[in-house]
């Protein structure tokens, strides 16, 4: 294959940030909280760049949604070897409603548009933790879908993908052209080099606007708040693993 | 108002998830109707029609659906839909439902909701986010509901005491885009993670791979199952599919034993190497035990 891949990231609050809710319960506290890129689509970013210094495939573009703040998010991918950017535009207003349905719209139509024989996302983004924009974007598209990778193989015009299953691992055999969403063990995806940073800042950032692409933003779910979880007690702290036993037999666990 | 439960089994059992979708999809209100799309069901058909709550049993037998390919089982249930025009679609929120109902609800062009825990009405779930640190009430305006159910948080239907009917539906023709190929399930008569009522989850402070035998052994006598933290994870010590965490698996036991496991919010958010008796993992512990890990084991199995 010799193609185009098109891999999608998402700017996410860093998974070592702990959450809070906002007290009118409107949803999570996003400003001045460090973000980063979602740690799924940077294995998808890796694997699109390793694709392509195995000379598997000529092209990999990467497209982030969102305000202008996700142009971040995709020099982080360009300083991990991709080549060029599309920057989505949606303002902060739409921003909050933006949801997987729409950004596989997006996905779609881009991935029309830019000729991709592949899409590479992450399996999911670690703040909605849906899981769904690579399923919905193989739909719109009517591919094949090969979700929660963990070993891509390109052969020929198709792709192997094992994929991980509850209790294991399956092995699929997927056409092209196709979507791929990436798993925890599909790779480790590298550190930018500063050199490489430094050369991210001359590749091209496209600008783009969902109308542009013929999507409509509006979406029919409403969040109508969102709260803490129950808060755990803390417990005792016990002196000796006869106590420890002792206490989980009085809790009737053992 | 009538919901589609997606039936997921191996053509030989239903897989335990369905009977918690099914809870789910009675909790609606309204005819639970199940599909069970397969190559050689029938052992299934008739599983799913004692399940209390089932009224109906949908049965589409193609070679295609081995393997349950999304790319097979999609044109299927829009055909299904189309036919029997459901309020709700729903499935077990597993690697199948997935995989599966995103796609089944971007063909419907409707957004699905993923994982719900709760259902507060016939169109507002309560799910998590932040890999459990938020919880979201979300309301749906879509014409045709679609969602996954976490297995955990609904109780499994009865699955004796139904008397639903069966009735055969026509298989579209097959999309061939996708081919099955093999399945390699790790063979451990310990308990999936996911489901576990028990874990034992080592962290850095197990120090090797060779030390997580230690836990092997305490889950072998508990029927437990056993996970990682990523920092054992990224260590090297244990493969990738034990972690436990905001990146890995949410567990739910009933009991957690968390052994050499600081408790790092990333971990504590997936259930919710530390000689450190104020390790955050105490916080949401019932009970801890600050000591050497390697001495006190072999009290403890």
């Amino acid at each position: 294959m010799s193609g185009r891949v098109l891999v999608g990231v998402k700017r996410v609050i860093d998974y070592a940030v702990k959450i809070r809710v906002k007290p009118d319960h409107s949803g999570v506290v996003t400003e001045g909280v460090k973000h980063s890129m979602n740690p799924f689509c940077e294995i998808a970013v890796e694997e699109a760049v390793k694709m392509k210094e195995k000379k598997l495939i000529k092209e990999v573009v990467v497209v982030s949604c969102g305000p202008q703040q996700v142009q971040e998010t995709i020099r982080t991918a360009l300083a991990m070897g991709a080549d060029r950017g599309i920057h989505v535009e949606v303002l902060a207003k739409d921003y909050e409603s933006l949801g997987p349905l729409q950004v596989s719209k997006i996905m779609a139509a881009l991935a029309k548009k830019e000729e991709a024989q592949l899409v590479i996302l992450g399996k999911q983004a670690i703040d909605g933790d849906c899981n769904q924009t690579g399923q919905m974007t193989a739909a719109l598209l009517d591919w094949s879908q090969g979700t929660f990778a963990s070993e891509v193989t390109l052969e020929g015009g198709q792709v192997k993908v094992v994929r991980e299953i509850d209790g294991g691992l399956e092995t699929i055999k997927i056409n092209t052209p196709a979507v791929i969403t990436a798993d925890l063990r599909l790779n480790t995806p590298r550190y930018a080099t500063l050199p490489n940073i430094m050369k991210a800042k001359k590749k091209k950032i496209a600008n783009v606007k969902p109308v542009d692409l013929g999507v409509e933003l509006t979406s029919k779910l409403e969040v109508l708040r969102v709260d803490e979880p129950p808060q755990r007690q803390a417990g005792v702290k016990v002196e000796t693993v006869d106590d420890l036993v002792g206490k989980l037999k009085e809790a009737g666990r053992i | 108002q009538s919901t589609l439960v997606v039936a997921e089994h191996n053509n030989d059992k239903l897989t335990p998830i369905t009977l918690s979708a099914i809870t789910a999809a009675s909790k609606l209100g309204g005819e639970v109707t199940c599909l069970v799309a397969g190559t050689e069901c029938s052992k299934v058909v008739e599983e799913v029609s004692k399940v209390q709550g089932v009224k109906k049993v949908l049965v589409a037998q193609h070679d295609a659906y081995k393997g349950a390919l999304p790319e097979e089982l999609t044109p299927l249930i829009l055909a299904t839909q189309q036919q029997f025009t459901f309020t709700h679609i729903c499935a077990g929120a597993s690697a199948f439902g997935k995989n599966l109902l995103p796609r089944v609800a971007a063909k419907l062009d409707v957004a699905p909701i993923s994982d719900i825990i709760e259902i507060k009405s016939p169109d507002t779930f309560v799910r998590t986010i932040y890999a459990g640190n938020a919880l979201s009430t979300v309301k749906c305006n879509e014409s045709v509901k679609v969602f996954t159910v976490r297995g955990t948080s609904f109780e499994p239907a009865a699955v004796e005491g139904g008397s639903a009917t069966s009735e055969a539906v026509a298989s579209p023709s097959p999309a061939g885009l996708s081919e099955w190929v093999e399945q390699n399930l790790s063979k451990s008569d310990r308990p999936e993670l996911t489901g576990a009522k028990v874990v034992v989850s080592g962290g850095r402070g197990l120090k090797s791979g060779e030390n997580f035998k230690l836990l092997y052994d305490l889950a072998e006598k508990m029927n437990a199952a056993v996970g990682a933290s990523r920092a054992a994870v990224d260590a090297g010590y244990v493969p990738n599919d034990m972690q436990v965490g905001q990146t890995g698996k949410i567990v739910a036991p009933e009991l957690y034993i968390a052994v050499g496991i600081s408790g790092a919010i990333q971990h504590l958010a997936g259930m919710k190497d530390s000689k450190d008796p104020e390790a955050p993992i105490f916080q949401v512990a019932d009970f801890g035990l600050v000591a050497d890990l390697f001495k006190v084991r072999s009290r403890f199995s």
